[in-house]
C-alpha cells in the first residue's frame, strides 16, 4: 500500500477529485495548506503599503491506494491538476505499513 | 423650546454616540487578530470614562464661564445649573440635550488617537492618557472654539469640530506615534489588516453617525442642518472615489480599504465646512481630501513613523485641509450666519482659519508630549516585548477575539 500526497492549486481540487472518482478512488483527505516553491508569492496592498506574501494557498490531498494502482492515480492527478504554469504542485509517494478500519477492525487493502 | 428640534437633536446625539463603536470596528479590523479586542476596547471604554468626566467637570471646563479665553471655570461642575429649559448654547432645545450632544464629541476624540499607538500600548497607561488628554487638551481646545474662547472670538469657522476634534486628535496622534515608537517588527514583517469587512462596516457606521455629527451641529432641524447633511454625503462620496482613483493610478489597484479610508477622509474634511459651504464646494473639498490624505499615507511610509492606523494622515491632514477649505469656500449665500471665504471675496477668513488650526496643532502636540512622557515615567506606556508578540488581547485582557 502507498500513500499519495499531492499538493495542487486550490482551484484544481474539484477537477482532481472528479478524475479520481472516475478511476474508482473512493475516499481522500484534503486540507488547506500554505507554502512556496518556485512560484513567487503574491502582492497585497493595504493603504499604500505593499507586502509580498511568500506563502501561497494550496490544497493538499492524501490518498491511500493499493501499490498496483499508484501509477494510474499519479497520472490522473497530474493530468487533472495540470495548467502548465509554475506552481502546479508536487506529488509524493510514501510506503504505508498498515491500514485499520476503526469501525470493524479490518486491516490492509480491505480497510482502504 | 421646539419639539421638532428636540426630537432631531436626541436622534443626532444617539447617532454621534454610535460613531465610537463604529470607530472601534473600523480600527479593530485594521489590526492583527491578536490585538482586535484591545483595539476595540480603547475606543469603547471612552463611552464610560469620558461620559463621567464630562458630567463631573468636563462640560464646565469646555463650556462654562470663560477664564481668559482659555478655559471654562468650574461653576458648572456636576452640571450645576444645567436644566431642562433652553440654555446659553441652545434656544430651542433643553440645555441638558446640548450637554449630551457635546458629550458624544468629547467621547470620540481621544478614541480617534488610539489608531496611532495601536497594538502596543498598556491599557492602564491608555486610561490615564485618555483622562488627562481629555481634560488638558480636548476641553481647552473645545472652549477656544465653541465655549467662548479666543479662536471663536477671532471669527474662525468650525461647524462641527474640524479643529476641535480632527486637527486636535491628528496632532496628538503624530506625537503619540513618535513617543511610543514603532511596533515590533515594523518594516520587517507585514502588518496585515485582519478583517477588512469589519473595517468597512465600521466606516459605514461612522458615515451614518456623521450625519448626526454634522447636521446635528446646527442644533436645530431646519435649513442649515439640511445643508450640513447634504454636504456630508457628497464630500464623503467624492473622497472615497478620489482616494480609490489616486491609488489606482499610482499603485495599480483600487482597494476597498482605500474606498473606506477615503470616505472617512472626506467626512473629516467636510466637518468644519458642512454648514457653511455649497454642495458643489463640498464635492471639491471631498475630491481634494481623498487625494491628499492618500498621499499623506504614502509619505508616512517614506518618513518612517509608525502611526499604525493613519490618524495623522486621515484626521490631521484631512482636518487641516477642511479648516483651510472652509476659509476658501464658505459662503453667506448658503449660510447667512457664517462668513464668506477667499473664493467669495473675503481673503481674511483663510488667515483666521489657518491661525486657529496651527495654534491647535502646536498646543495639542506640546501638551500631548508632556502627558505621554509623564505617564511613561510613572507607569510605562508600552507593553513588554513578550506581551506585544503574544498580542494585547491575551496579555492585557485575558481574552481572545476569535476561537476555533
Amino acid at each position: 500500500m502507498k500513500k499519495i500526497e499531492a499538493i495542487i492549486k486550490p482551484f484544481k481540487l474539484d477537477d482532481v477529485k472528479e478524475a479520481l472518482n472516475g478511476i474508482g478512488i473512493k475516499g481522500m483527505t484534503i486540507s488547506e495548506v500554505k507554502g512556496y516553491g518556485r512560484q513567487k508569492g503574491h502582492k497585497e496592498i493595504y493603504r499604500g503599503a505593499e507586502y509580498v506574501v511568500d506563502f501561497i494557498p494550496k490544497a493538499k490531498l492524501e490518498i491511500i491506494v493499493d501499490s498496483g494502482q499508484v501509477d494510474e492515480v499519479i497520472e490522473t492527478i497530474r493530468q487533472a491538476a495540470h495548467t502548465g504554469k509554475i506552481g502546479d504542485g508536487k506529488i509524493f509517494v510514501l510506503p504505508v505499513e498498515e491500514v485499520i478500519r476503526v469501525r470493524t477492525g479490518e486491516k490492509g487493502i480491505e480497510a482502504i | 423650546m421646539n419639539s421638532g428640534d428636540t426630537a432631531f437633536m436626541l436622534i443626532a446625539t444617539a447617532l454621534v454616540m454610535f460613531m465610537t463603536p463604529g470607530l472601534a470596528l473600523f480600527y479593530g479590523g485594521l489590526v492583527r487578530a491578536k490585538n482586535v479586542l484591545a483595539t476595540v476596547m480603547q475606543s469603547f471604554i471612552c463611552l464610560g470614562l469620558i461620559s463621567l468626566v464630562w458630567v463631573f467637570f468636563g462640560y464646565s471646563l469646555a463650556f462654562g464661564p470663560d477664564v481668559g479665553g482659555f478655559i471654562g471655570n468650574l461653576d458648572w461642575a456636576m452640571l450645576k445649573g444645567v436644566g431642562l429649559e433652553p440654555g446659553p448654547y441652545s434656544d430651542t432645545i433643553p440645555d441638558l440635550l446640548f450637554v449630551a450632544f457635546q458629550m458624544m464629541f468629547a467621547i470620540i476624540t481621544p478614541a480617534l488617537i488610539t489608531g496611532a499607538f495601536a497594538e502596543r500600548m498598556k491599557f492602564s497607561a491608555y486610561i490615564i492618557f485618555a483622562l488627562l488628554w481629555s481634560v488638558l487638551v480636548y476641553m481647552p481646545v473645545c472652549h477656544w472654539v465653541w465655549g467662548g474662547g479666543w479662536i471663536g472670538a477671532h471669527g474662525a469657522l468650525d461647524f462641527a469640530g474640524g479643529t476641535v476634534i480632527h486637527i486636535n486628535s491628528g496632532a496628538a496622534a503624530l506625537v503619540a506615534a513618535l513617543v511610543i515608537g514603532r511596533r515590533k517588527g515594523y518594516g520587517k514583517e507585514p502588518f496585515h489588516p485582519h478583517n477588512l469587512t469589519m473595517t468597512i462596516l465600521g466606516a459605514s457606521i461612522l458615515w451614518i453617525g456623521w450625519f448626526g455629527f454634522n447636521a446635528g451641529s446646527a442644533l436645530a432641524a431646519g435649513d442649515i442642518s439640511t445643508l450640513a447633511f447634504f454636504t456630508t454625503q457628497v464630500a464623503a462620496g467624492a473622497a472615497a472615489l478620489s482616494w480609490v482613483f489616486a491609488e489606482w493610478m499610482i499603485q495599480g489597484r483600487p482597494t476597498t480599504l482605500g474606498a473606506a479610508s477615503g470616505a472617512v477622509a472626506g467626512l473629516v474634511a467636510v466637518t468644519p465646512a458642512a454648514g457653511f459651504v455649497s454642495p458643489v464646494s463640498a464635492i471639491i473639498i471631498g475630491l481634494v481630501a481623498g487625494v491628499i490624505c492618500y498621499l499623506a499615507v504614502l509619505l508616512k511610509s517614506r518618513i518612517g513613523y509608525d502611526d499604525a492606523l493613519d490618524v495623522v494622515a486621515v484626521h490631521g491632514i484631512g482636518g487641516l485641509w477642511g479648516a483651510l477649505a472652509t476659509g476658501l469656500f464658505a459662503s453667506t449665500v448658503w449660510n447667512p450666519g457664517g462668513a464668506d471665504g477667499l473664493f467669495f471675496g473675503n481673503p481674511g477668513l483663510l488667515g483666521i482659519q489657518a491661525y486657529g488650526a496651527f495654534a491647535t496643532i502646536i498646543y495639542s502636540m506640546v501638551v500631548t508630549f508632556i502627558i505621554l512622557k509623564g505617564i511613561d515615567a510613572v507607569v510605562g506606556l508600552r507593553v513588554d516585548t513578550e506581551a506585544e508578540v503574544r498580542g494585547l488581547d491575551l496579555a492585557e485582557h485575558s481574552e481572545a477575539g476569535y476561537t476555533i
